[in-house]
């Protein structure tokens, strides 16, 4: 078993037993065997020494059995390290980033305490998961969409806290945006409440999210400042009429023209839901495609295609305006959605596809409308959580194919935010081309960003995790890479897997590193004795800090 | 340590993968890990709340998708429900380790008396 820097095994016993009567005897878990399941699934260190693997694990069912937990971890030393639905695979998983922490495990903390449909909001426990909401939702009758991601196994509050998007409007689909109100069990046990909730006679906790004073939210999420116990969401009514429109564009500068149009009439509230970019010639579909819940096809594409999406001269522009001629297939699609009443989401349309005339020889489909509930042909059909229903079928992506015998066993991703220009999504396919090629890996297809955030995009890459050392370092040579080559030209992650938090926070370094400092310094003050997730996104309490730089 | 695959576990995984499951008889008894027979009305909730997304028919369900390859051509049903084979030690097996994209799962999601009426379910007369 492995121990934190400064635990001894005595100390550890003691922190057992506190946790023991915390929370009872069935609820901690210290067997091989039983801490074993607290394992990152898609860990990218798989079996080295440095995969991060706790120590214990323990379970309490409510906040005061939380409060009594962290009491223990003060007492002892012993770091816990707090899981909502232990489902943030890709991205850590159920799995401490320090080595030997206590996993504070509060699944069983799993109570949907309200649901308020004239307020289209909930308030619901970390234990939740998006299925366990939806549950609840339609067995309340209420008529309300959530806002999930892909896939749908985690948690509300999981989610936002890392700051996870989704897939409907603006508004919801930014998971952290959309909470009003937390409760929070700080480093020294105390309880507190966000928001209105800090007025003890509250009416409107889930009504409105400022409160008085400095608005502290935001310190909860990607930290490691205290436990979340619950959280308000802000929920979508459901509306009569989902529309999606697809729209195509055949030269391939015409990218920057088709962003931008998609951009303006999101801003605009003129397309409300998700939208999203495509290459038919590439096939390479859009994500949330509602006509399709599988990834993008595997087939082989023509090489010289691929590498002239990635040149973009004068030349590669020939070649893919004569495929293009030659297949009938688009250099380019985008796909906008519209969630409202029929009359009005028909009428959107037609205001965006007078914006997207200006881009010659656009063209259009017919558009998609669907009405709620959908049938169960229709659910075995579409993308789920662009309806608000949790799913698991983002995971036909790495099963096995005729084309991949075996299956995945994993992966993490690399995401950073660029800007919201064709430019960009053309400079950074570029750039993270060359970084592949001197890693000596496969090219990957020309890369089209995720369109979660209003005025951002983000850039995902999907690296596997394995079971084989080799490979695992190989991959995580090239995403540190990729992280630091990102950084120099100013495009930053929005979240990473637990083996980059140090990396990816040495990257906010404005100031000399005044952020990280800033953090340290919350840290040290709400934590001193660094009980709580030590290194948590790059976050570092006192006494593991190299040289306590503070 | 780090693994928690003794030699013994992983011998016994080595077997349910490469073999499949269809190697052992059907209506095995549905005995959990304590020894005591779980309860299948309450192992078909722990089906649907835990495993149905993934390993009911269709083509939204990956976990079926992906069996339908492993299984093609070969008298054993992609989707978990339609199987009449599948022993209590290579179902808990599979759930407490996880098998290629599905993780394991603790013991705050699913406990052993679940996973016994799970067993319990899946192995059903029919």
């Amino acid at each position: 078993m492995t121990l934190p820097p400064g635990i001894d095994q005595a100390a550890f016993e003691r922190a057992i037993a506190g946790f023991r009567r915390a929370v009872g005897e069935e609820w901690v878990f210290t067997s091989q065997e039983d801490v074993a399941l607290y394992r990152d699934a898609y860990s990218p260190m798989w079996n080295e020494p440095d995969e991060r693997v706790a120590s214990a694990a323990v379970a309490p069912a409510d906040v005061g059995e939380v409060q009594a937990v962290m009491r223990v971890a003060n007492d002892t030393g012993l770091p816990v390290y707090p899981i909502s639905t232990g489902k943030n695979l890709g991205y850590g998983g159920s799995a401490p980033t320090l080595s030997g922490s206590a996993v504070l495990d509060l699944k069983r903390m799993d109570r949907v305490l309200d649901i308020d449909e004239a307020n289209a909001s909930v308030l619901v426990e970390p234990g939740v998961s998006y299925f366990d909401l939806y549950r609840a939702v339609r067995d309340a009758g209420a008529k309300l969409w959530i806002d999930c991601p892909d896939p749908g196994w985690g948690s509300p509050i999981g989610n936002a806290l890392d700051r996870g998007g989704g897939y409907t409007r603006a508004q919801f689909r930014n998971h952290f945006d959309a909470h009003c109100g937390m409760e929070v069990v700080l480093p020294d046990g105390a309880l507190l409440r966000t928001g209105m909730g800090a007025m003890p006679e509250a009416k409107t906790w889930q009504q409105y999210k400022a409160g008085f004073g400095p608005w502290i939210d935001g310190l909860f999420s990607q930290s490691n400042f205290g436990v979340v116990t619950k959280m308000g969401f802000w929920m979508m009514p459901e509306p009569e009429a989902a529309l999606i429109g697809r729209v195509y564009a055949d030269r391939y500068e015409d990218l920057p023209a088709l962003v931008r149009i998609v951009t303006h009439l999101e801003n605009a509230g003129i397309v409300n839901g998700m939208p999203g970019f495509g290459s038919p010639l590439l096939q390479r579909r859009i994500p949330a495609d509602p006509r399709s819940s599988a990834p993008n096809d595997s087939s082989a594409v023509d090489r010289s295609v691929h590498d002239a999406f990635y040149d973009g001269d004068k030349a590669a522009r020939a070649l893919i305006a004569e495929r293009v001629r030659a297949t009938g297939s688009s250099c380019w699609s985008a796909l906008v959605k519209f969630y409202g009443p029929e009359r009005m989401v028909r009428l959107q349309w037609e205001l965006a596809k007078e914006r997207f005339a200006e881009i010659p020889g656009v063209r259009f489909d017919e558009p998609e409308i669907y009405g709620f509930p959908l049938s169960d042909e229709e659910l075995e059909q579409v993308h789920k959580p662009t309806f608000g229903i949790p799913s698991l079928a983002i995971f036909n992506f790495g099963i096995r194919t005729d084309l991949r015998p075996e299956p995945m066993v994993g992966h993490q991703a690399f995401s950073p935010v660029i800007p919201r220009t064709g430019e960009a999504i053309f400079e950074v396919n570029k750039v993270f081309a060359g970084i592949f090629r001197d890693e000596g890996l496969p090219l990957p297809p020309f890369n089209l960003p995720g369109c979660v955030w209003e005025r951002a995009l983000m850039m995902i890459t999907i690296f596997p995790t394995t079971h084989d050392e080799a490979l695992n370092t190989k991959y995580r040579r090239a995403i540190q890479r990729l992280i630091a080559e990102a950084a120099r030209r100013g495009w930053g992650e929005y979240r990473t897997p637990v083996a980059y938090y140090d990396a990816v926070m040495a990257t906010y370094s404005f100031g000399d590193n005044a952020l990280r400092r800033f953090h340290e310094t919350i840290k040290d003050a709400l934590d001193p004795n660094g009980i709580v997730s030590p290194g948590r996104y790059g976050i570092w309490p006192r006494r593991n800090r190299a040289g306590d730089r503070a | 340590m780090i693994s928690p695959r003794s030699p013994a576990t992983a011998l016994v995984a080595a077997a349910f993968l490469t073999a499949g499951c269809g190697i052992y008889a059907a209506g095995a008894a549905p005995a959990g890990a304590a020894g005591t027979i779980g309860d299948p009305r309450a192992g078909e909730q722990v089906y649907a709340k835990w495993c149905g997304e993934c390993h009911d028919k269709g083509p939204n369900h990956p976990g079926t998708q992906s069996l339908a390859i492993k299984y093609r051509g070969k008298d054993i049903p992609a989707a978990l429900p339609e199987r009449t084979d599948l022993p209590a030690e290579a179902i808990a097996y599979f759930v407490r380790h996880g098998v290629a994209l599905m993780p394991q799962f603790r013991k705050t999601e699913i406990t052993e008396a679940q996973l016994r009426d799970l067993s319990a379910w899946l192995a059903r007369e029919r």
